[in-house]
């Protein structure tokens, strides 16, 4: 089955020739209908942006305020020359969505990032019925199998208990956007918004927090650990920096820090102990394995192209189950996935 | 298994040493004695025997988690750790096994083990031996999937690694000692020699371990070795090379030769009994007087030097070496102290002391025990003097210098200030990387385990795998550069374009028919990246064979 006049793989990126627009591309082009507001997939230079509603905030941040976004409520089609184009929750972070596109009868759907797991911060994933799908890989082996979020946030709640009885402060490295909003509305779901008072962010997390604020996420109002006074009694707190803050003066001000990392990465000892923090949390907000293999069964495509991660495994994979699947080289990485890199994982 | 899961995932946890030794104590104080004897077994590295056959917990691992065998093989080559890999998958409960360690050996591991254990049925035909082969594989994969199925994925994990036999989770065999004499109030010296040899985990060895008065000792116990410090930089400035006694430092296999109560006993550093395998050594100490120990290093020797360590390991491997490797390979036990002489122990005399009654005894002067000798002593008075030495050891088969301190008693372990060693300079060399594999541990996912090869005519000939040299920065660097340019895959293995330039360092080179290179280095390491070099720089393999021919006997 040919999907040449539907998406194909260019130097710049996935591409609509019926549409004539890319999305998530790796240049600056006329068009681009972007998945969701990380680094990797929306980049600033393009002339004209499509984007779920709920993403503007963020991508306003992210970007600049003065591109040009025009954005689409999740299930409302726009005809974008010979394409039918809609919208639909991806279940990554918030505004994060995946990209139906129709032609000549035709569906093709790029997932972007996403996941299954309930996150009280974005819209939750919805199946959407294609002919050819595109899907990301990250964490596409089967030793993946995240477990249930409430478990690890009391896991998380647990350990910055633990730490309060020792006079130690707790710090959560998690990815500025999306995962670092997830575990504080997780955490005051489950203890309450008082515990907000003991908790702070680092600097790179307040536009983001903002951002969700204004889209209508209740999360509360946490300051900037470097804004607070130095004499500052940190023993109690529950602090969260990004993975690259680990190391740096920014972490020195906090007594006798314990540091623990949230990311799905943690599922594994060997990335877990090199990565040297004391904690690591279960925590993604990509798909695992057997959610993959359910939305590509809940999406029942013809073809699957598998993209960002352990492409060739997952490839070879649904081929042995009987589905038409490629893998799909990207601009970002090689064959395989870079436990490194993918920091927002 | 809950608790001694949980203690596995507390010492994994931290990288404090006072956080390992009070999760140590904790377990002993909370737990009952035999679970306490089973955990002391499995933390200083004991392992029950046999080991369960790798391929049985793949077997079980993919059948549990239902997926085909090339799809946990590719997750376990990613994942870097078979017992990880196997327990993340497999199914099982969610809240842990209160049942005890003990219980949780003597009732799943040792049955499975025994089960494992070597085959006693005899087939006619090799057809139906692998028949059975497969059918004892499948019936031991059930049972292992059915016990998977009792415990959480951290139980799980433990247990396959008990079922390997490789634990290992960052405690050092002092730092359990350590842990055992906070809970018992034993001294750690003594506790490590009682601790010697070989014994069983149970009630009553953990009672008479901890017991305040030894009772009477086995004639077979070994002390506990003394170990040698890398002589740092900058040491003769402030140390008079008068005070030390030298000897050649030897590449064998450090052992301790016991005759008591006409019996003899020969240990090998990893407390193995060398038992049946070096029998010329043991017919050659049943003439010492009894009540003696010797300690020191087990070397092949023929034409009055020693032979390459590769031959020493083909002797090592037989539990009953044949009249024909016996003469071909033969083998002489190097003494160099004296630990116990009349029935007295002399760890706490002098070295020059030890080291004069040594002297004494004459060692490789009676015909009928050639196989037994005395380490060469020598005594310098200048550092220059000491370094010129050094450099000829490879001439004389030795891998440096030992320094012993004159006045220096037998301690236990890597003692600071007493002992120290000294290697001859190592030989290097530029290779091309050529193939990459992922590491295990910490290294898991990374690619971190290389192939180098060096110059034949236009070909490029593999030669030596290196694993440690690298900065972490670096192998990230090269990780993802092998990610980028690998040109084929067998297996694990991945091919890579003759790019990349090392400089490795190794201590010794031999022939070699196994190798096709035709050469053999020994503990090869990456040295630097040689960013500055192009692949046509590197070495030619006649360079590496000229070495070999500089380096044969004088």
């Amino acid at each position: 089955m040919s999907y040449s006049n539907l998406l194909e793989c260019t130097r710049r990126g996935l591409y609509c020739p019926a549409g004539d627009f890319y999305v998530d591309p790796w240049d600056r082009v006329d068009h681009a209908i972007l998945t969701h507001a990380h680094a990797d997939h929306a980049r600033w230079g393009c002339k004209r942006y499509l984007a779920a509603r709920s993403s503007e905030a963020l991508l306003k941040v992210r970007l600049s305020n003065s591109i040009d976004l025009q954005t689409l409520d999740y299930g409302e089609t726009l005809r974008i020359h010979n394409a039918l184009v809609s919208l639909h929750p991806a279940g990554h972070i918030l505004g994060s969505s995946q990209v139906r596109i129709e032609v000549d009868g035709k569906v093709a759907l790029i997932t972007g990032d996403y996941k299954l797991q309930p996150d009280p911060t974005c819209s939750a994933w919805e199946p959407v019925r294609c002919d050819l799908m595109v899907t990301e890989s990250t964490f596409g082996l089967p030793v993946f199998q995240w477990p249930e979020t409430q478990l690890v946030i009391k896991q998380l709640v647990a350990w910055w208990h633990e730490n309060q009885k020792q006079g130690r402060t707790s710090v959560i490295l998690a990815y500025s956007v999306g995962k670092a909003q997830r575990i504080i509305a997780e955490v005051v779901r489950l203890c309450g918004v008082e515990v907000a008072k003991d908790m702070a962010v680092h600097g790179a997390m307040l536009g983001p927090n903002r951002a969700y604020r204004n889209s209508g996420i209740e999360i509360p109002d946490l300051p900037s650990a470097a804004s607070l006074s130095s004499d500052h009694d940190w023993s109690k707190a529950l602090i969260l920096g990004p993975p690259s803050s680990q190391g740096t003066g920014w972490i020195k001000r906090f007594s006798d820090p314990s540091i623990a990392m949230a990311s799905g990465w943690m599922a594994i000892r060997g990335t877990r102990r090199r990565r040297n923090v004391d904690r690591g949390f279960v925590l993604s907000d990509h798909i695992d394995w057997p959610d993959l293999l359910r939305a590509i069964d809940a999406c029942r495509p013809e073809t699957v192209w598998v993209t960002h991660g352990f492409t060739d495994v997952v490839a070879r994979y649904l081929m042995h189950q009987g589905i038409e699947a490629e893998v799909l080289q990207t601009h970002f990485s090689g064959d395989e996935s870079e436990p490194i890199i993918s920091e927002d994982a | 298994m809950r608790d001694f899961a949980r203690l596995y995932q507390r010492l994994d946890e931290t990288t404090k040493t006072s956080d390992k030794v009070s999760a140590i104590v904790e377990y002993f104080a909370e737990s009952p004695k035999a679970d306490s004897a089973y955990a002391l077994y499995f933390l200083l590295g004991q392992k029950l025997k046999p080991t369960l056959p790798t391929r049985i917990i793949r077997l079980a691992a993919a059948r549990s988690a239902q997926i085909p065998d090339w799809l946990f093989e590719e997750t376990y080559q990613w994942v870097g750790d078979l017992a990880e890999t196997a327990a993340t998958m497999a199914r099982g409960v969610s809240s842990g096994n209160p049942e005890s360690l003990s219980q949780t050996v003597e009732q799943s591991l040792i049955p499975l083990l025994q089960l494992a254990g070597p085959s006693k049925r005899k087939s006619r035909t090799s057809a139906s031996q692998k028949d059975a082969k497969a059918t004892d594989d499948d019936r031991l994969a059930s049972t292992l999937i059915e016990t998977w199925s009792r415990y959480d994925s951290t139980e799980r994990f433990v247990f396959n690694k008990l079922l390997t036999g490789n634990l290992r989770v960052g405690v050092s065999a002092k730092l359990v000692t350590k842990a055992l004499g906070h809970w018992c109030g034993l001294p750690t010296d003594e506790l490590t020699h009682r601790l010697m040899g070989q014994w069983e985990p149970s009630e009553a060895f953990l009672n008479a371990l901890i017991a305040q008065d030894s009772s009477e000792a086995s004639p077979s116990k070994p002390y506990p070795f003394c170990l040698a410090h890398g002589l740092p930089e900058g040491f003769s400035q402030c140390h008079s090379v008068s005070d030390y006694i030298a000897e050649w430092k030897w590449d064998g296999i450090r052992a301790q030769l016991i005759q008591r109560s006409g019996h003899t006993f020969l240990w090998s550093r990893g407390e193995e009994l060398l038992d049946g395998r070096f029998p010329e050594i043991q017919q050659a100490a049943a003439g010492l007087p009894d009540g003696l120990v010797l300690d020191g290093e087990i070397l092949a020797f023929g034409d009055n030097r020693p032979l390459p360590f590769t031959l020493l390991q083909r002797r090592i491997q037989r539990k009953k070496p044949t009249a024909k490797i016996l003469t071909e390979i033969p083998v002489v036990f190097v003494a160099f102290d004296l630990l116990e002489h009349n029935n007295k122990d002399l760890r706490n005399e002098s070295f020059q002391h030890r080291r004069e009654i040594l002297e004494s005894l004459k060692l490789g002067n009676d015909p009928a025990a050639r196989s037994l000798r005395c380490n060469e002593m020598f005594l310098f008075d200048h550092w220059d003097q000491m370094i010129q030495q050094r450099d000829q050891a490879r001439a004389f088969g030795a891998e440096g210098l030992m320094l012993k301190h004159r006045t220096s008693l037998y301690q236990v372990g890597r003692v600071t200030g007493t002992w120290w060693k000294s290697k001859v300079t190592p030989y290097t060399i530029d290779a091309v990387l050529v193939y990459a594999q992922r590491g295990h541990g910490r290294r898991a996912g990374l690619f971190s385990d290389y192939t180098f090869a060096l110059w034949d005519q236009d070909r490029l000939v593999p030669f030596a795998k290196a694993y440690s040299g690298l900065t972490n920065e670096e192998i990230g660097r090269l990780d993802r550069w092998i990610k980028e340019n690998t040109t084929q895959r067998f297996g694990p293995v991945h091919e890579v374009p003759p790019r990349i330039v090392m400089e490795l360092a190794f201590e010794n080179i031999q022939e070699s028919s196994r190798h096709k290179s035709g050469i053999a280095v020994r503990f090869p390491r990456i040295l630097r990246w040689r960013d500055d070099k192009s692949p046509q720089d590197a070495d030619r393999l006649d360079h590496i064979k000229q070495m070999l021919q500089k380096a044969q006997p004088r």
